[in-house]
């Protein structure tokens, strides 16, 4: 099984490229509404990514309050 | 109506068009098309010129000119901003009027005697999914997502998404849905038999033309007899939907959440 930095690399390259932004700007404990300017509509796009990345199914209402990359990841990897 | 609309018709909120066989609705209103009296008003015309448009035709696709998705739903702010402007008892002669005006159009669509696909992506929350399920057939790239939200708001969906979604996929994928109002995706939807078919983003409108194409190979009036068959329209259950609705729209609660969705600035207004 991955360790928590690999899913957080993951997520991070991922948001990257879906939001177009370099890599090197998204740090695991930004927050991605403010570093990568999106609404909760994109936030959805982003979910879709990451599930359909990760083979996983997250419940949206998981991500209620949660605005960095590394509890994002956090609740991945409690579904993996 | 002259034969050049008949035949096509380019609208504020949608335009549609015959082609070989196949009639396309092209939904593009921004931000994500959401349905309000011009929408509304633009699908009864719709509506209207389908009876014409059907004879020579075997499919019907609906789909979304809008990167942002397929539909998002019923235009709340619009709904909030009327209901502010008159008493309550006039706000719900006005919902229960529109509400059985939107389901005359998907109960027309759900009934056509033609073979009817929503090729959706994105966002396909609330009135968006329920103008999808009026669909015989669902085709979602891998970017769709589908959501009755209504609950957030002290409602249920309006549009005849409950007996539709429950005709086609069970009571317990309603009650999952209904009653936590999350999302979930393509893959997801697949899995529960709401979706015919997955494909890459950006390829649903392709895919569901390949998909009318095959169709069209097939008896036409046995397309039709097996559909009238196998898909019964929920009648009585859409009457009582809106009877329901309409009784929990009365309630103040109803009002405080929609004044609170229409004036969030909260990054997720959309998350549950």
């Amino acid at each position: 099984m991955q360790t928590t930095d690999q899913t957080l690399d993951e997520i991070l390259a991922l948001a990257a490229a879906h939001f177009k932004v370099p890599r090197e700007k998204l740090s695991p404990d930004d927050d991605f509404f403010k570093t990568l300017g999106i609404n909760s509509l994109q936030t959805l796009d982003l979910l879709t990514k990451l599930e359909n990345h990760f083979g996983v199914e997250l419940p949206d209402y998981e991500l209620q309050g949660v605005t960095d990359f590394r509890t994002l990841a956090g609740k991945i990897r409690a579904r993996l | 109506m002259s034969t050049v609309e008949v035949l096509g018709r380019t609208g504020e909120a949608m335009s549609y068009r015959l082609n070989d066989g196949v009639i396309e609705l092209a939904l593009h209103r921004g931000p994500c098309n959401e349905i309000g009296s011009l929408s509304l008003d633009e699908l009864e015309a719709f509506a209207s010129a389908l009876e014409t448009l059907q004879q020579p035709a075997h499919a019907l696709i609906i789909y979304s000119d809008l990167k942002s998705g397929f539909c998002a739903g019923a235009d709340l702010r619009e709904l909030y901003r009327r209901s502010q402007t008159m008493d309550k008892a006039e706000a719900l002669k006005g919902v229960r009027h529109f509400l059985e005006r939107i389901h005359r159009v998907l109960n027309l669509i759900d009934a056509a005697p033609l073979i009817t696909i929503a090729a959706v992506s994105g966002v396909t929350f609330g009135g968006g999914f329920e103008l999808a399920l009026a669909c015989d057939l669902i085709i979602a790239d891998k970017m769709a997502r589908f959501c009755f939200p209504e609950l957030r708001l002290g409602l249920i969906p309006g549009f005849g998404g409950i007996p539709r979604l429950k005709r086609d996929c069970g009571n317990a994928v309603v009650r999952d849905l209904l009653l936590t109002g999350r999302s979930f995706n393509a893959s997801k939807a697949q899995q529960i038999g709401l979706v015919s078919q997955v494909v890459a983003e950006g390829e649903a409108l392709r895919v569901a033309r390949a998909t009318a194409a095959q169709i069209g190979k097939f008896d036409r009036q046995t397309a039709i007899a097996a559909k009238r068959f196998i898909k019964p329209i929920p009648h009585e259950e859409l009457r009582q939907e809106i009877d329901f609705f309409c009784e929990l729209f009365s309630r103040p609660e109803v009002e405080a959440a929609l004044k609170t969705f229409v004036e969030s600035t909260n990054a997720q207004p959309y998350l549950p």
